[in-house]
């Protein structure tokens, strides 16, 4: 334990641990209901209800639509532009611009796309790959991804307090209160 | 109250007695410290010889040309097409758990996925290697792209073989895409239990840093589900090109509507019978049945089944349009399979195919590994039997009978297939040994959750 200081904060932020996730529920809105908005928990497995607690909007079915847009203007694109305008072919006396056939490329591109940007938009928007984080100078935090719950306070929350945030923490049904150094 | 207990029991999805720690325990320990068993290092060793010689048939390959097959003239696809459709549709199966049965909320795909999705990955680079080996020259395969080049050639995008090209690619990004995606999490449970320096460091990196925060499982969560939408039209669209590929052609046998529906449900079956074949195995060697229970089993036999009726539907009505559709090729072509040179194919892809796959009917058998095993064996060589049907039967009896000829899978022929069969096996054995076969963080899901105990999610607490 080292002594609180007074204005910069010496910590990341307080780590809560629960066993239940109930108790991580009940933790999560009461941190809400006193406005403390740098907070975030750690769950071994997705928690429907939970993101929505914690306040935050999920850009990855945005950008999936964008990727799966640009991926059918590539590939119609490329198919028009290689048959119609850089390589016009007469096979069997169909049309340069065969559009049906065109459907099944373009089809192929727009799901290639939208699954790139499904996969690399979900790591990008969670700021991985990260190889350091401060939750894991907690030992027992790597328990997370076995079967304990972690609820964290930031030290960055404006609301945050040495004292008061640990003490809050604390009254939860929390198991321990652990700081998190930087 | 006590029946209705026992049912319970039968049909449950896990094990009882399993909490988030002990399914955690159970999966990585299988990585990260058990003994493995003797009849792993068996067969991946004989695997690995396999594998070996798929390297010395293509070194052969490459040095004399394709000539070393038996393709000729007037059967000019053999076992390098047949080969690539048996191999690809086997994947399909993977697709399908791992997607569909995840968009229709089937949450017994759950501990079979990650195998499954293992084995679509492997399949489709045995199946990938076909097509590319068969160029005669691999180096010059970029060809098949639309990329510039100094001939200033284009590919021509109203032949299915160029649609070919994009579905496979697409389908062979997107399965290993999904297959990443399903691990991370799983990669950071390794990073956190591993006790050795290079086990932490390996997966810590393949974990890219994840840390089960409540806002990345959101994000995450959305991406699964959209690549699994994604995934879905997909896995139907690469064997609908697939069958394109012949129904385009003019050939007696080939030139059919009903190909895109019967190929996907043969793939779909093919690849049942190769999840049930290698699945099995690992529940007996690994101890797992409480993981991969009787209920996924009798599942997955029901849905073998169901697929096999559908491709004995294919069949029926691919007999039946040649007679109907009065052409003299067609019905030729129908009473040379019946009765042709190949008729001994023929008549054992209805028998593996269609015949043997009924004892399923049966509850208890559906329950039984030896008979399930059979049966998968059974629809493994019978699809193998109908890829070749199709395409030799067509092919060997011309227009003009000047023109007829005879097919044989060369010894460098089999060599091969025996090779993709070792590459498989030993890419599918090493996934064992070194990733979590069954999807650790999906099977915590599955855990009941009891207040006040360390278990479950509320997903699964409502579905209790």
């Amino acid at each position: 334990m080292s002594s609180p200081q007074a204005n910069a904060a010496p910590i990341y932020g307080y780590l809560a641990e629960f066993d239940d996730k109930d108790a991580l529920f009940a933790c999560a809105k009461a941190a809400r209901a006193r406005g403390l908005t740098e907070i975030e928990a750690y769950t071994p497995t997705p928690l429907h209800g939970l993101p929505e607690i914690l306040g935050y909007k999920n850009y990855v079915p945005h950008m999936v639509f964008m990727g799966g847009l640009i991926g059918v203007l590539t590939g119609f694109g490329l198919c028009y532009w290689v048959s119609v305008l850089e390589y016009p072919l007469n096979i069997g006396g169909k049309p340069f611009n065969s559009w049906q056939a065109f459907v099944v490329p373009t089809f192929e591109t727009m799901i290639l796309f939208a699954s790139l940007t499904a996969v690399f938009g979900m790591i990008i928007l969670n700021g991985l790959p990260q190889p350091y984080h401060p939750v894991f100078n907690v030992e027992k935090f790597a328990r997370c991804s076995s079967d304990r719950f972690f609820f964290i306070v930031l030290s960055r929350d404006p609301k945050f307090d040495l004292n008061e945030t640990r003490r809050f923490l604390a009254e939860q049904k929390a198991l321990s209160v652990d700081e998190v150094p930087h | 109250m006590s029946q209705s207990t026992h049912h319970a029991d039968q049909d449950a999805l896990i094990g009882p007695g399993h909490t988030m720690a002990t399914l955690t325990d159970k999966i990585s320990d299988i990585v990260l410290t058990k003994k493995h068993p003797l009849q792993w290092f068996a067969v991946t060793g004989i695997a690995a010889i396999f594998a070996s010689l798929l390297a010395l048939t293509v070194v052969n390959l490459f040095f004399t040309g394709i000539g070393v097959w038996g393709p000729n003239n007037p059967v000019g696809w053999g076992f390098d097409i047949i080969n690539f459709v048996w191999w690809i549709g086997i994947g399909h199966a993977g697709t399908l758990i791992s997607a569909i049965l995840l968009l229709l909320r089937q949450e017994w795909r759950t501990s079979i996925n990650r195998s499954a999705e293992a084995m679509t990955v492997f399949a489709v680079m045995c199946a990938g290697m076909y097509p590319l080996l068969h160029t005669g020259r691999p180096w010059l395969a970029y060809w098949l792209l639309p990329i510039p080049n100094s001939m200033g050639i284009w590919p021509q995008f109203r032949s299915p073989l160029i649609w070919d090209v994009f579905a496979v690619s697409t389908y062979a990004t997107v399965s290993m895409l999904f297959w990443y995606v399903g691990l991370i999490p799983d990669f950071a449970v390794l990073r956190d239990k591993a006790t050795k320096k290079v086990q932490k460091v390996v997966y810590g990196m393949l974990a890219l840093g994840w840390r089960n925060a409540a806002r990345h499982w959101d994000r995450y969560e959305t991406a699964y589900l959209l690549l699994a939408g994604m995934s879905t039209p997909l896995v139907l669209s690469v064997h609908t090109v697939v069958s394109f590929d012949f129904a385009a052609g003019i050939i007696p046998g080939w030139h059919t509507t009903v190909f895109p529906p019967y190929f996907v449900a043969g793939a779909i079956f093919a690849g049942f019978a190769m999840v049930l074949t290698l699945s099995i195995p690992l529940r007996i060697w690994y101890g797992v049945d409480d993981l991969i229970t009787d209920k996924h089993l009798d599942n997955m036999a029901k849905v073998l089944l169901a697929t096999g009726w559908i491709v004995t539907y294919g069949y029926g009505l691919e007999a039946f349009m040649c007679f109907y559709s009065g052409s003299t090729y067609e019905e030729f072509m129908l009473l040379n399979r019946l009765q042709g040179p190949y008729a001994f194919q023929y008549w054992s892809l209805l028998l593996t195919n269609c015949v043997l796959p009924q004892i399923m009917w049966v509850p208890k058998l559906r329950r039984n590994i030896w008979a399930l095993y059979f049966v998968a064996m059974s629809v493994n060589i019978g699809m193998w039997l109908e890829r070749y049907v199709i395409i030799v039967v067509s092919l060997h009896r011309d227009f003009l009978p000047s023109s007829w000829g005879m097919y044989a899978g060369s010894r460098w022929d089999w060599a091969m297939f025996l090779g993709t069969l070792g590459f498989f096996t030993t890419m599918f054995m090493l996934f064992i040994r070194f990733l979590p076969m069954i999807s650790i963080a999906e099977m915590k899901a599955l855990v009941p959750h009891k207040p006040g105990l360390a278990t479950g999610s509320r997903h699964a607490a409502a579905h209790h």
